[in-house]
């Protein structure tokens, strides 16, 4: 198998039953895996909330390590939407010229110093650095503090060996929270202090929703951006002619870099418990239980996507739920799409072929399913273009 | 060439022209507030919602069944609702007026 597949582990179970089961700490999970069951049950947020338990959504859950409410992922309408509305204009940034302008500058930069470095780690030095660097241009903070992040490593929550780290996790937190206190004392333009600034149904956010905010950004966009960078890299090392062909025609680079999300699927599903007893695919959902929307596996759902196992560069019509569905579509996309295609677009300046080196594979454990989500080492080497 | 023109949330009126493309490529190269088309055209992101006038909606047609799983989305959408993506440009469309949904 080529180091840049990513096999589709639900196709059978999908087309069977529609269902998977697995375990997470004693709380199991009934996996969704059709498209259209991922849609419908991600679009209505009164059965399947998001607002239960902090934590308890994620899989694996984080009830156990984290008390702070996501938000506005957390939380469930009508207050979901008054906490959108505040937040979304700011992460809606990433379309101003200016800032792809400085995204731009970061990733050139980025790849101009690794060109022809052998046995580049293209994780820890490559995809961690870009998305690090890019994040300050989100929390419009000084780019300095990138190193910081770099400093903690690929994964914020998680170890090699246990799925959940609280250790870790309190870095990040005890971070957050000392930088809210210096947003306090010393107000600017940054995301802490335009939060710290903002009123929902008329009461200025309190410190711990300024907090959850940030938990969310920071979170959310951290191992689902490594991965889809990495993916990428290893993707354009096995696919050269791929490159080429975005290299003339880089018009198609907006629909690429979604058919890239669609096939990574970068984020494997997303939890939802269940408030009433329901039925979703025939199956029976008893009330304060789980269920995942794979979007995964729904991003394969050959109802839905032609060659759906194949990466098709152009493809016209990609309903993909790469960044989820409905209310809670991923706050961060904007940024993430911008990210993707302006590495697309300086990958085919700059570069001729990627070269894998070594790989080894980041499998998550999903009860029945073993996925490849991206790798856990990825070893290149990225060649200059030649004039 | 199609001129067209986009009729912003806050009433703000523009008319632009072209010969080909997406009418939301069209509105997202001139700015039209309300339009982002995040997902840059394969009907992922539902962010070029827009009204068809409804004298316009036999020209333009209706919105196709994937589109319509999108727009369900959106409480607002309506009959006349469509993902300005999915509008290719022609001479036909030449004089439609579009309200911006957001």
């Amino acid at each position: 198998m080529k180091k840049s597949e990513f096999p589709d582990p639900f196709e059978k179970a999908r087309e069977t039953t529609g269902l998977g089961e697995m375990d997470d700490q004693n709380d199991p999970v009934t996996m969704l895996l059709r498209h259209k069951d991922v849609r419908k049950t991600a679009h209505n947020w009164k059965t399947f909330q998001s607002g239960a338990a902090p934590g308890r959504i994620v899989i694996p859950s984080e009830v156990h390590i984290r008390d702070t409410r996501q938000i506005p992922f957390e939380v469930d309408p009508p207050m979901h939407k008054e906490y959108r509305n505040l937040v979304e204009p700011w992460f809606k940034r990433p379309l101003q010229t200016e800032y792809q302008e400085k995204l731009t500058i970061q990733i050139n930069g980025l790849i101009d110093t690794v060109l022809d470095k052998d046995n580049l780690d293209a994780i820890g030095e490559f995809a961690l650095v870009l998305q690090s660097r890019a994040l300050t241009l989100l929390l419009n903070i000084p780019y300095e503090e990138a190193q910081t992040w770099i400093s903690w490593g690929t994964h914020v929550f998680r170890s090699e060996d246990t799925a959940l780290d609280g250790d870790k996790a309190s870095i990040l937190y005890d971070y957050i929270d000392a930088e809210i206190d210096k947003a306090i004392e010393y107000p600017g333009d940054d995301l802490y202090s335009v939060l710290l600034n903002s009123e929902v149904d008329g009461k200025k956010l309190t410190k711990e929703e300024v907090k959850g905010v940030m938990i969310l950004t920071f979170a959310g966009g951290r191992d689902t951006v490594i991965n889809a960078i990495t993916n990428t890299l290893a993707y354009f090392a096995e696919h050269p002619k791929s490159l080429d062909r975005l290299r003339e025609e880089p018009e198609i680079i907006g629909k690429a870099t979604e058919e890239f999300i669609r096939y990574f699927s970068p984020l494997t599903q997303m939890g939802r418990v269940v408030t009433e007893d329901a039925q979703v695919c025939e199956y029976a959902a008893k009330a304060d239980t789980r269920v995942s929307l794979c979007w995964a596996s729904a991003n394969r759902d050959t109802k839905v996507f032609e060659n759906a196992n194949e990466v098709v560069l152009d493809r016209k019509i990609n309903p993909h739920v790469g960044f989820g569905f409905s209310h809670h579509n991923c706050l961060g996309a904007t940024h993430a799409r911008q990210i993707m295609k302006i590495l697309i677009l300086a990958l085919t300046k700059k570069v001729g072929t990627i070269e894998i080196i070594d790989a080894r594979e980041n499998i998550e454990e999903l009860g029945d399913f073993k996925r490849k989500v991206g790798f856990d080492m990825l070893k290149i080497k990225i060649l200059a273009i030649k004039n | 060439m199609a001129k067209i023109t986009f009729v912003t949330s806050d009433g703000e009126r523009t008319t632009v022209e072209a010969e080909s493309g997406t009418v939301m490529a069209l509105a997202v190269e001139n700015n039209i507030k309300g339009i982002d088309g995040d997902c840059g055209g394969v009907c992922s992101c539902a962010t070029c919602h827009v009204f068809v006038e409804p004298e316009d909606i036999e020209t333009t047609g209706r919105a196709s069944d994937i589109e319509e799983d999108m727009l369900e989305l959106d409480d607002n959408a309506n009959e006349y609702s469509r993902l300005s993506c999915q509008l290719e440009i022609d001479d036909s469309l030449d004089g439609i007026v579009l309200q911006v949904a957001k």
